[in-house]
């Protein structure tokens, strides 16, 4: 071996020994039995009793982390893509808003307990969340997209109710008269078109049967659309159906427009069976104040002994019981015809506090699980099947060059996915077809080497000539074809999307360490082959 | 040494005429399959609208599931069997709603079926506006990936060379999106990578045929262009056979066994292997011959008239 031979040896090795050390970790990862990996995948150190407890766990994470993750295609997940709706806050109020809304998701989506959550902002207003493994898709949307505004506000009084309602009749009459007064011998309908759809039990609580909700939202909405029909009150619809005499409705409260107190006082909310004394066992979630709001809400019960206090959230009122004292302490209760589900929910997104604005599902892909594992195990087989199909080709056709071609392919491949491990990336199926399409260009590259040094061979080279040549004239053309494909997958990466980006990475990374093994190494042990033994003939 | 295609000898520049026949001719196809079609197929991806995979146990059949999907409140929905019994594919055009159709279908299954099981396989829900935007990123990731090349061949060649190579890439990848819009395939993000991919792996045949014709044309300078072409093409097609079978075994091993999720992207990259190489032999060198001649022959025409004056 001459000097420089023997320093692209060492430095094979290194690269070899490098790539085992960053992939061992996945090997231990993914060699365990399913069940242990999820244990491994759900430990939290920060959740540890003892302390040895908290070093195996940490342990466990720190596994978790080295070992090459699977995508969502592969292990089955959910990928939510959400807007948040800055359309009604100034600049500076939207910018806080993404960040804020964030900070919110990740706490909720903690408190459901998913194993490694991803949320990524995206651009300006978009949030990117990435659940693995998760099973209950509809629950985790409903956590994550609830805006869970609570506020408290006060029911009006009957005469102001009553005054609301007047000016109501009197907006839609005269708009449906197109601006004349309606004549006071008019029926019922023209004269109080809005009052006429409600069933009046009382005018700060009304009832609206089932088939009249649309019809009077539509006007409910109209009214807060319009900015000249102001006033310090405002409707609000119950969040449940009642029973009216065997017939589907809804109530439709008058509370105040300003809220007395928000959301941002509660410091903590659980779910609850015992708050209803009527129902027993019925969920509900029970909230302390922090001690700032729990003065704020003394004064308000305080104040208003006798009257009713609407727990508004996101807009529909859950309760409105009425204040017999003053609450000094700080605590409340919300129930309603919650599911334990909802009631747990709920308890979530209030402990982690409101969205600052609307968020929107604008994109979103589920995998389940069984999918999932039937893909990985496709990806698995296919990609072995393909790799084998080619090794056996290889070695049938250039026999011992083949075996050099075949051992720089390994090295590629391992190479590849220690990469992967080192830069914390993602195996997705279309990062398999990345792989799959280096294999084949790795085998293009040693094809058009040894096709080179044979045309070489039949020209009456000697060996070493022939292994010389073959190398330095088909490198012209594997760099040109490397490039092109690099340029073309660097595209992908950058205007590219999800999977699309994924592909190109994998095919990139294994395109770059290809130039090194199928190139460099595969030529080091054709010279250590051939000079070591002055060959005078070659299995190629 | 076992070899295959050694020592040939083919004219293959006498015959490309044949060869743009052909070719003209499946880009006819594909343009006439694409007219009847409509364009090509856009998946939810590029259109919006809601994929939703379901497994129903014990199997029923398709016109039951049409009848829940239409009862969940999405008629025209298409529905389409897979191969395993039980297993359906349910595309549901862009709705006004932002939650998923799945848990709807899913409960209008079960509610007309009870006492069957319906397992949510997979959604894929994209918003009118993200299918917009991913489109638009898809292709403007097409036209970058292409504009890089086009100009790494324009600076490692001649001109006259990269003409070929464009036509064949646009030969390639045009009878690619012929072939899935006559098998009613839908052009979905995996799909683009693959179109991608065959867009790389045919200037990279390309490039393989071009270096040697250029290394040839010093070597072999009494030679006519034809000829220097021919033996360029000989001598690699050996390699190029090799390459070309060794990329189609793996494709054709995740076209057979990968699974539905990655069924199109092979398919897409079998059509496109195949083309490609054809196209690096013929169409590329026998576009790049056609514009030498072309340039020799005006070449000519401009000397003759210049020595009448």
């Amino acid at each position: 071996m001459t000097r420089s031979d023997q320093w692209k040896f060492y430095l094979t090795v290194v690269f070899v020994l490098a790539s085992v050390w960053t992939l061992w970790p996945t090997f231990q990862f993914y060699s365990l039995p399913a069940k242990e990996r999820q244990v491994v995948l759900q430990a939290r150190p920060s959740q540890a009793t003892t302390e040895a407890e908290r070093i195996q766990l940490e342990k466990y994470a720190k596994l978790r982390e080295k070992a090459i993750k699977l995508g969502l295609d592969l292990q089955g997940g959910m990928y939510l893509l959400l807007e948040v709706d800055t359309s009604k806050l100034g600049p500076a109020e939207a910018k806080n808003a993404v960040d804020q809304a964030m900070q919110i998701i990740r706490n909720r989506v903690d408190q459901f307990g998913v194993a490694e959550p991803s949320i990524q902002r995206q651009g300006l207003t978009r949030i990117l969340i990435q659940l693995p493994g998760l099973l209950d898709q509809e629950r985790a949307k409903a956590l994550i997209g609830q805006t869970a505004l609570l506020e408290f506000k006060l029911v009006k009084t009957e005469e102001e109710s009553k005054a609301l309602y007047d000016r109501i009749d009197g907006y839609f009459a005269r708009k449906l008269r197109g601006g004349a007064a309606p004549d006071s011998a008019a029926p019922d309908s023209v004269l109080h078109p809005f009052t006429s759809k409600l069933l009046a039990s009382s005018h700060s609580e009304a009832v609206v049967l089932n088939e009249n909700i649309p019809i009077v939202d539509a006007m409910v909405r109209q009214l807060k659309a319009d900015s000249t029909f102001t006033s310090d009150a405002q409707l609000a619809w119950d969040s449940h159906d009642q029973d009216v005499s065997g017939r589907t409705a809804r109530g439709l409260y008058v509370v105040g427009r300003e809220a007395l107190m928000k959301g941002s006082e509660v410091a903590s909310a659980q779910m609850r069976l015992d708050l209803d004394a009527t129902r027993p066992g019925a969920p509900g979630v029970s909230f302390n104040l922090t001690s700032r709001g729990g003065a704020l809400f003394g004064d308000i019960t305080g104040a208003n002994v006798g009257r009713r206090l609407a727990i508004v959230l996101d807009g529909k009122i859950q309760s409105a019981p009425n204040i017999q004292e003053k609450i000094p302490r700080g605590q409340g209760s919300i129930t309603g015809n919650f599911t334990e589900e909802e009631a747990q929910n709920l308890a979530i997104v209030l402990r982690s506090g409101a969205l600052p604005a609307p968020v929107n599902v604008i994109e979103e892909r589920t995998i389940g699980p069984s999918l999932g594992q039937d893909s990985i195990d496709k990806g698995i087989r296919s990609g072995a099947v393909g790799a084998l199909l080619v090794v056996l080709f290889m070695v049938v056709y250039y026999r011992v060059s083949g075996v050099v071609a075949v051992v720089a392919l390994i090295l590629n491949i391992l190479g590849l996915l220690a990469c992967m491990a080192g830069f914390h990336s993602t195996l997705t199926l279309p990062g398999i077809a990345g792989i799959v399409l280096t294999i084949g260009m790795a085998v293009d590259t040693n094809v058009l080497i040894f096709e080179r040094i044979r045309e070489e061979l039949r020209n009456k080279r000697t060996v070493l000539a022939a292994i010389e040549t073959g190398y330095a004239r088909a490198y012209r053309t594997i760099i040109d074809a490397h490039v092109t494909v690099l340029l073309s997958s660097f595209a992908l990466m950058w205007f590219g999307t999800g999977p699309i980006r994924g592909f190109a990475i994998t095919l990139s990374i294994g395109l770059i360490i290809n130039l090194i093994t199928a190139v460099g190494i595969s030529k080091m042990i054709f010279d250590a082959w051939s000079v070591r033994r002055k060959l005078s003939s070659i299995s190629i | 040494m076992f070899q295959i295609l050694h020592g040939i000898n083919v004219d293959w520049m006498r015959r490309r005429h044949i060869a743009f026949l052909f070719s003209g001719a499946c880009v006819l196809i594909s343009i006439v399959s694409l007219l009847v079609h409509g364009g090509p197929r856009y998946g939810v991806d590029f259109t919006g609208g809601s994929l939703v995979e379901i497994l129903v146990t014990p199997a029923v059949h398709a016109d039951a599931v049409r009848a829940a999907v239409d009862h969940a409140g999405y008629p025209g929905s298409e529905i389409q069997e897979l191969s395993r019994p039980g297993q359906f594919l349910i595309r549901v055009e862009s709705h006004a709603g932002r939650t998923s159709p799945a848990p709807a279908i899913q409960q209008a299954v079960v509610q007309q079926h009870p006492g069957s099981g319906v397992e949510v396989l997979r959604v894929e829900s994209v918003g009118p506006r993200v299918g917009g935007e991913l489109r638009g990123a898809a292709i403007k990731a097409i036209f970058f990936a292409l504009g890089f090349i086009l100009i790494y061949v324009g600076i490692r060649y001649d001109w006259r060379y990269s003409l070929g190579a464009v036509a064949a890439l646009f030969h390639d990848v045009f009878i690619t999106l012929g072939a899935l819009s006559l098998m009613n395939k839908e052009i979905t993000l995996t799909v683009v990578a693959a179109l991608l991919t065959i867009a790389g792996y045919s200037i990279n045949d390309t490039i393989v045929v071009f270096d040697r014709i250029r290394e040839r044309s010093r070597t072999l300078r009494r030679e006519t262009p034809a000829n220097v072409m021919n033996i360029a093409i000989n001598e690699t097609l050996s390699r190029t056979i090799i390459t070309s079978f060794t990329v189609f075994l793996t494709v054709l091993a995740l076209y057979t066994l990968g699974g539905e999720v990655i069924h199109d992207f092979a398919f897409a990259m079998l059509v496109g292997v195949v083309f490609g190489t054809y196209s690096s032999v013929y169409v590329a060198s026998g576009l790049a011959l056609e514009v030498q001649l072309w340039l020799e022959r005006a070449g000519q025409g401009q000397s003759q008239s210049r020595g009448k004056k």
